[in-house]
Formats: structure tokens, C-alpha cells, sequence
């Protein structure tokens, strides 16, 4: 009867702790909470943020917040979200992913661009190249990167939104440079045809170039390769700014209808209003973002990025709606560039 | 007749040698080095930097929510085992592989295609999710669609231990029980039950083991929320991604030691109680 | 679910008559909860790739980027099943055969793959087989390649499909009647034709079964191949990453497009286990 004793046991355990955990997944409704879906590389940027966020927001006499946070790739997070994540605002990598929201779900209007100063971008960045300490393969340009026997790291633009900025500056580089968009396109073949591996997010692009050893030069967000030089080691790692490259505007947006159901639009727009207030600019800068207002940060922060010429993928491209539909849409140039390569 | 150099069962012991050699270096490389992996850098930076990885909130929510996942998912699937079983191996019905089939499905279904099911039908672009919204009730990027997830992957382990156990031992001793004026009830536990009751276990750990290690189909329906919705080994993915390699081969080394556990138990059992679980018991 | 009371028994025409009570309870209860958790959630996956239409269904399955994708999955779990099934018998034979030291630990670390998280186990390839590895390291000087190759998916495919080919022999090579071997050696047949002729065909049913179960595996792995698959197009991207590529590229066609091919693949190999292993009950009668 040993066995009997034990089924029943077991039995009444695992109800009383269904019914528990379903209680507990309730009550986390009931509180004061914002969920922030947002990309790869902004953990420790909003780690720092939310805690002053949250600080300010008691201390202007609101009921304590809690931010909750989800981290992925930009595009699969923009999936979790069209499925039903339900997200009071999302920080995501590119607008095109948020476009897709918008156009999905119809959760915000699709002008939800305008709603916020310079794009709804509170913060942006550019695309530059990390490689190994002295810079072994002397690479000191875009032209560097098509080169035999160089092995470029970069995620796949498919699904990384740091990725299509890789490749969008990459193809910018080459349309300045010869002046037509064929050879552009064949100079941006050549560099994917030199890259061993296409990981799905920026983060695990990083890891297979600093940790794993592989690959010459790294493709990626300037803060992701600050951020590589302060945790993986100074000395091992070289920063090298390409000629050109692109102005980068991660955007940031309310999910009116999730914030509406949820009772969370106020909390959620002085969210996003903070992040362009001068302190969160501040650390903005300090975690090696551009801040889009620079007098607000530390100086020293600010001395840090190298000029750069950039180009917008506004003047550029005509609009991420362009460049997605013509570069990375079904059986668009980037697919086209991989059937090449094969 | 020619004197054979060895016994005429068994191989030269050149072959054998050999043989063994050849084994401990396919397991060594494909199985053990691995796990050695794991804890070499899970104490790479020290036994302190190894434990204050377990402080970390969001290391104890993922250990919490894991465990959650396991305490629900096992005991369902421990159930549908025995009821499987039951109506299996103790009856004849036509259709009867087809059930064993469909049940083994799970099994053989990549763990993203079983998470790409439930987004499809709780989803807010799917099936149910319109209704699920309206009602407000939270399935997928919650508990309940991890959990779904979980008892959907695990879902054939306790019975494809239990029913060719059941089917081996026939009916003999149940309608023993039946004749000597038992309940169907009764027949069950005490004849039943206690002959199965290893294998039972030892279905029950592999379930757990599994339910507690998925990646893939949980994955596509977690959502990634911090502290809430990240089970251990997706916590292990986060940790790596974001420099901290010894948090992540930690939190990895605590599910590597689960499976030592569930090695040891099942070597344990198959020891004390060899007859009761019976080898041929493959899925 | 547990008989509650004595029922007298219900003979469904279906079914064989037997005195064993609570076949309708359990039965029921397997078909509703086989129903609820894999047969609807299955069906809607079916349901949503019908309404592609059939020409709809054959334009994703037979994109270039998903034929190869495919072909990569199968072509290595195919490998990986192949390599298992070998070095699965040699293993069962020496675990069961041999006395050796250590012998009771390599039998127990065999199930390690059944029970190991397949993140896990990913994370730990790739540390070993990158180039700054334990094992790429001395490989990479070797001019091999391992972590993000088809060959480090490979790796992978063999690690999670191992315990398949070893458990499903194992018993088998244990039941051999050590009596018809010393008969054979008796009538004169060398040791290797023994081996050959009289031990290898009742065990054939069994290491088809271990290779199809090991390849089922393999087909559908993810968790612990993402880590050290390069992910690149038409070289290294298998079938399952695809489908979460689909998904991030918001191609829910795409994704259940593969999906459903991937599903209509895994129950064919099962039924093609089940074919065998009645196959051989038939032939030799018991396995």
C-alpha cells in the first residue's frame, strides 16, 4: 500500500499548488506595473533607467511602480507582443518592428512615429566595428571587410534589428562609393559571404566573436562594442569607426490599447516622457547611447563617440517602410544576396 | 579439431579491448566531457563567485517558476500514464497501435513546433486568443501557456514507461484479485500499482527531468518577462547572453546536477528493483 | 484515472470482452486528455496550414532556403542516427557483455542525454567545441572546424539521440541465448561469422528501431543545437531554427507551412517504428 500513500500525495500536492501559483499569477496583476518589451543590447541601460524612474515617480507622490522587463531579439519580442504579450510600451530596435505592430494589432495608430520628439527616439547610436586587439587584419573601412580571407560577424538581418542596420550601413557605404545600387549590392553580398556564422540576436553575435574567438571584426551597435570592451576586457578588444556609417534611432512607443485596459497610460507616458527628461539623458550617455539631448549628459560621456558621418535611413532609404519592403522583405535584395552566395 | 585461443562465446581479447576502448571513448567525448564542461565553468572564477550567482532575484524567480512548472506538469501526465496504461495493457481494442502512436507524437514533434501550436491556437492572432482577450484571461506569455507547453513535450514519458510493463504482466493477477471477491478498485491498488510502482517512479523522473529542462517549445511561448515568465534554462540563454558565463553555467550546473540525480535514482531503482522496471522498456 | 467503483462490464463492440473493470473510465480519460493536450492543439496547426491551400503549402515547402533547411535537418539527424546505431550496439554490446571497471558508472551516464536540459547540453558543446575550446582548440590546429559547421550540429544530433540506440539493444543483447552461439561455434563457424549469422539478424529489428527513435529526435532538435548551429542559410540552418526565423520575420504562413511538414514526418517515423516492430514480432517473435 506504500505506493497507494505515495500517488495520493502527490496527487493533493500538486493541486494545492496549482491552485496557488494561479493565485499568484493573478495578484502580480493587481499591482502598479509597467512591462517594457524592449531589444537585445538595452539590459543594463534600462536596468539603470527603471530604478531612477521608479525613484522619481514615488517621490512625486505616485504609488511605488514596477517595471517589468523583457529582453530579445528586436523582431521575435515584436512577434511576442502581435501574439498578445500584453506590453504597456515597447523599446525596440528599429521602427519598422513597431510599423508591424501597429499594422498587426492596431494597438496604436500607425503615425505613433510623431507622437514623441526626433522620431520617438530617445536615444541613438551607430554601427561600428570591434576587432582584436591591434587591429591583426588591419581593417580600417567597410572596402576592408569584403577582403578574402576576412571573417565578418554579424547576426542575421532577418531577425535582428541590429542587423539590418549592419546592412543598411554597409549598403549605404558602397552606394556612396560607386554610385550604383548594383554594385552595392554586390558589395554587401561579399561581406555576407564572408561571415561564418549568422547568429539571431546582437547579443549572440557578440558572444560568438569575444567569447567563442571567431571571426576578425564584429559588426555592431557602438554600444554594444563599449559595452563588450567594459565586460569582456579592455585589452583585448579594438574599436574601429568606419568612414560612413548610419545614424541609428531606436524608437520607443505606448501600447495605447494595453495601456488603456490595463489602467496604465499615465504611468506609461510619463515613462516615456523620463526618458527624455536630462537625467535619464544622462544615463543615457553614460551607457554609451547617444543621448538626443547631449548638454544634459556628463561631457566626458559625450567625449566618448567618435565623429562619424551619418546618413538617415530617412534621406537614404525613404523611410524604414521602404527599406524593409526592398531590402528585407520576402525575397528581397538581402534574399536575393543569400541565394547568391550559396 | 582446432583448439580455439579463447572461449568460442566471446570475442579475442584483442577485439574486446578493443570494443571497451572504443566505448569509453565515445561516451567519454559525447557524454561526460560535457557535463565536466559545465561545472569547470560554472567554478571557473571560484566557489563564492559560483554561489553569489543563486542570489540574483531573477535566478531564484527562474528556480521558483521551474519548479512551479514541474509540480503541475508532472502529476497530470502521471495520471493520463496510468490511465493509458490501464485501458493498453490490460484490455484488446481495435486501434489499439494507432493510441500508441498518437500518444509517442509528442514525443517525436520538434519542441518549437509544440510551442508554435499553442501560439497558434492562444495567441492574440490565433484560435481562442480573440475570446481569451476579451475574458481576460492570460494563457500564452503567462504560466498557463508554459505549462501547456511543458505537459504537451513530457506528455508520453510515464506511460511509454508503464505500458509495456503492464503489457508483460498480463492479467493474471488482477483477476485473481477480481475473483477473490476485490473491487476493480481494490484489484488496482493493491495488485496493480505495487507491481508498477518503479517504473512508475522512474517514468515520473524522466518526466521531471525533462518538464523542468525544456528550452525550445517554452521558449516560443515565455515571453522572456524578467523575474515572471523565464523557466531556468531560458534564464541560463539570458545569463549567457549577457556576459555572465559563470551565473550561466551555475544556474546550468543545477539543472546538470538534476540529471546526475535522476541518473543516480534510475541506477538506484534498476539496482534494488531490476525485475520491477524491466530494460525493454525503450521509448 | 483510478476505476471508482465496480462496474459491470460494457462490451463495446470495439473491444475484446475481459473481466477486467474500468475500461471505460480510463480509455475515456486518455482519449480526452490525448484530445485536449495534443490532438486539438495538433489539429489546429493542420487547420491553420490548410488554409493555405495546397498550392499555398507547396510555394513554402518547396522555397529553396526551407528544401535546403530540410534537407540539413534530415541529412545530419540521418548521419547522427547512422553513427548511433553503431556505435549504440558496440556500446550495448561491450555494457552487457564485458566486465570491465567503471563498467556501472558508463552504463548509468548513458541516459544522461534523456535527462540533461538540451540548453544546457548546448551551452556545454559550444564551450567545448569553439575554437578557444577544450576540443576545438587541438581540432581547429587540425585545420576542423567544429562550432558553427553543419559538423557542430552534428555533434549535437549525436548527443541527444545516443540513449535511443543503446536502450532499445541493450535488453535484447541481454536475452541472447548464450547456448545458440556455442552451437554455432560448435559446428565450426569462426567467431565473426557468428557473430554475423547468428547474433546480428534478431537483433536488426531492434537497431532499426533504436536509429528511426534517435533520428526523431534529431530531426526535431533545437535547444541544444542553436547554440553552436551557425545559423547560416542554405549551409547551417536546420529546419526548427527556420521555423522561429519565420516567426520573427512575423511569416506565420512560413512557419506553419514547415511546421506541419515537420509534423506529417515525425508521425511517419513512428509509424514506421511501429511497421518494424511488428515486423519482428511477426518474424521472430517476441521484441
Amino acid at each position: 500500500m506504500r505506493a497507494t500513500r505515495e500517488v495520493r500525495w502527490l496527487a493533493v500536492v500538486g493541486m494545492a499548488l496549482a491552485i496557488v501559483t494561479t493565485g499568484l499569477a493573478f495578484r502580480a496583476q493587481a499591482q502598479s506595473t509597467l512591462l517594457n518589451v524592449s531589444y537585445d543590447p538595452t539590459r543594463e541601460l534600462y536596468r539603470a533607467l527603471n530604478q531612477l524612474f521608479a525613484e522619481e515617480w514615488s517621490q512625486q507622490g505616485n504609488p511605488k511602480v514596477t517595471i517589468r522587463m523583457s529582453h530579445g531579439g528586436s523582431g521575435s519580442q515584436a512577434r511576442a507582443v502581435i501574439d498578445g504579450l500584453d506590453a504597456d510600451v515597447v523599446t525596440l530596435a528599429l521602427a519598422a518592428d513597431i510599423d508591424e505592430i501597429a499594422r498587426r494589432t492596431r494597438k496604436l495608430p500607425v503615425d505613433w512615429q510623431a507622437r514623441l520628439p526626433n522620431n520617438s527616439s530617445p536615444y541613438t547610436s551607430t554601427i561600428v566595428f570591434l576587432v582584436r586587439k591591434g587591429n591583426p587584419k588591419a581593417i580600417r573601412d567597410w572596402d576592408d571587410l569584403v577582403k578574402p580571407g576576412i571573417q565578418v560577424i554579424t547576426p542575421n538581418p532577418k531577425t535582428s534589428g541590429g542587423a539590418r542596420w549592419n546592412y543598411l550601413a554597409a549598403y549605404a557605404y558602397a552606394v556612396e562609393k560607386f554610385g550604383s545600387e548594383p554594385q552595392a549590392q554586390a558589395f554587401v553580398a561579399q561581406i555576407f559571404k564572408n561571415a561564418p556564422v549568422l547568429d539571431t540576436g546582437a547579443r549572440a553575435s557578440t558572444n560568438t566573436f569575444a567569447r567563442r574567438g571567431i571571426g576578425d571584426v564584429l559588426l555592431a551597435w557602438e554600444n554594444e562594442a563599449f559595452l563588450a570592451l567594459d565586460e569582456l576586457g579592455a585589452g583585448t578588444f579594438d574599436i574601429v569607426v568606419p568612414s560612413l556609417s548610419i545614424l541609428a534611432e531606436p524608437p520607443v512607443a505606448l501600447l495605447d490599447a494595453n495601456a488603456d485596459q490595463k489602467g496604465t497610460r499615465r504611468i506609461a507616458q510619463a515613462y516615456l516622457d523620463f526618458l527624455y527628461s536630462p537625467k535619464a539623458q544622462a544615463v543615457i550617455a553614460k551607457n554609451y547611447y547617444r543621448p538626443v539631448k547631449p548638454e544634459a549628459a556628463n561631457p566626458e560621456d559625450i567625449a566618448r563617440f567618435p565623429k562619424v558621418k551619418l546618413v538617415t535611413i530617412q534621406e537614404f532609404f525613404g523611410g524604414w517602410d521602404e527599406a524593409q519592403r526592398k531590402h528585407f522583405s520576402d525575397g528581397g535584395i538581402f534574399d536575393t544576396i543569400l541565394k547568391s552566395n550559396r | 579439431m582446432r583448439n580455439p585461443p579463447h572461449r568460442p562465446t566471446t570475442e579475442s581479447p584483442g577485439v574486446r579491448i578493443a570494443a571497451t576502448l572504443v566505448c569509453f571513448l565515445f561516451l567519454g567525448v559525447f557524454l561526460v566531457l560535457p557535463l565536466v564542461a559545465v561545472f569547470v565553468e560554472a567554478f571557473g572564477k571560484g566557489v563564492s563567485a559560483y554561489f553569489a550567482s543563486f542570489q540574483d532575484p531573477d535566478a531564484l524567480a527562474a528556480i521558483r517558476l521551474t519548479l512551479t512548472i514541474a509540480i503541475i506538469a508532472v502529476p497530470l501526465n502521471l495520471v493520463f500514464g496510468i490511465a493509458a496504461s490501464w485501458a493498453i495493457a490490460k484490455f484488446e481494442f481495435k486501434g489499439k497501435s494507432l493510441l500508441i502512436t498518437l500518444i509517442d507524437l509528442p514525443f517525436s514533434v520538434s519542441p518549437v513546433v509544440a510551442g508554435l501550436v499553442f501560439v497558434l491556437l492562444f495567441g492574440a492572432q490565433g484560435l481562442l486568443g480573440p475570446w481569451l482577450i476579451a475574458h481576460r484571461i492570460e494563457v500564452i506569455f503567462a504560466l498557463p501557456g508554459i505549462v501547456l507547453a511543458t505537459i504537451f513535450v513530457t506528455f508520453p514519458f510515464v506511460a511509454r514507461e508503464l505500458i509495456p510493463l503492464m503489457q508483460d504482466q498480463g492479467t493474471s493477477d488482477e483477476e485473481a484479485a477480481l475473483t477473490l471477491g476485490a473491487s476493480g478498485f481494490m484489484a488496482f491498488w493493491t495488485v496493480t500499482l505495487p507491481n508498477v510502482r518503479w517504473a512508475l517512479l522512474y517514468g515520473v523522473l524522466l518526466c521531471n527531468a525533462r518538464a523542468m529542462g525544456e528550452f525550445g517549445a517554452v521558449a516560443v511561448v515565455s515571453g522572456h518577462i524578467r523575474g515572471e515568465t523565464n523557466t531556468m534554462p531560458l534564464h541560463v540563454e539570458i545569463l549567457y547572453n549577457e556576459y555572465n558565463f559563470v551565473a550561466a553555467f551555475a544556474v546550468a550546473s543545477l539543472l546538470a546536477l538534476l540529471a546526475l540525480l535522476t541518473l543516480a535514482a534510475k541506477s538506484f531503482l534498476e539496482w534494488r528493483y531490476g525485475d520491477a522496471i524491466a530494460g525493454r522498456a525503450a521509448h | 484515472m483510478v476505476p471508482t467503483r465496480e462496474r459491470r462490464q460494457t462490451r463495446f463492440r470495439f473491444r475484446r470482452p475481459s473481466a477486467i473493470p474500468g475500461f471505460p473510465l480510463a480509455f475515456g480519460y486518455t482519449l480526452t486528455y490525448l484530445g485536449l493536450i495534443v490532438l486539438i492543439p495538433l489539429a489546429t496547426l493542420v487547420m491553420r496550414a490548410s488554409t493555405l491551400g495546397f498550392s499555398g503549402l507547396w510555394n513554402v515547402v518547396t522555397d529553396e532556403r526551407v528544401l535546403s533547411a530540410l534537407r540539413i535537418s534530415f541529412g545530419l539527424s540521418f548521419g547522427a542516427a547512422f553513427l548511433n546505431a553503431f556505435f549504440g550496439l558496440v556500446v550495448a554490446w561491450v555494457l552487457v557483455r564485458y566486465d570491465f571497471p567503471g563498467r556501472k558508472l558508463l552504463h548509468a551516464a548513458v541516459d544522461l542525454p534523456f535527462a540533461l536540459p538540451t540548453a544546457v547540453a548546448g551551452i556545454a558543446l559550444a564551450a567545448l567545441y569553439a575554437p578557444n575550446g577544450w576540443l576545438g582548440e587541438p581540432l581547429s590546429h587540425l585545420g576542423i572546424k567544429v562550432a558553427y559547421t553543419p559538423l557542430g550540429i552534428f555533434i549535437a544530433l549525436v548527443f541527444v539521440g545516443l540513449p535511443f540506440a543503446v536502450r532499445t539493444v541493450e535488453p535484447l543483447i541481454a536475452e541472447i541465448d548464450r547456448e545458440i552461439e556455442e552451437a554455432s561455434a560448435t559446428l565450426g563457424a569462426t567467431r565473426s561469422q557468428t557473430l554475423w549469422r547468428v547474433v546480428l539478424p534478431p537483433l536488426a529489428p531492434a537497431i532499426l528501431t533504436g536509429f528511426a527513435l534517435a533520428f526523431a529526435r534529431a530531426v526535431g532538435e533545437y535547444g541544444s543545437v542553436i547554440f553552436i548551429a551557425g545559423n547560416i542559410p542554405y549551409i547551417s540552418e536546420i529546419a526548427p531554427i527556420l521555423i522561429v526565423i519565420r516567426l520573427e520575420e512575423f511569416n506565420y504562413a512560413g512557419a506553419t507551412g514547415i511546421a506541419v511538414v515537420m509534423l506529417a514526418i515525425s508521425f511517419a517515423t513512428l509509424l514506421v517504428i511501429n511497421l518494424i516492430q511488428t515486423w519482428s514480432r511477426r518474424r521472430f517473435g517476441d521484441a
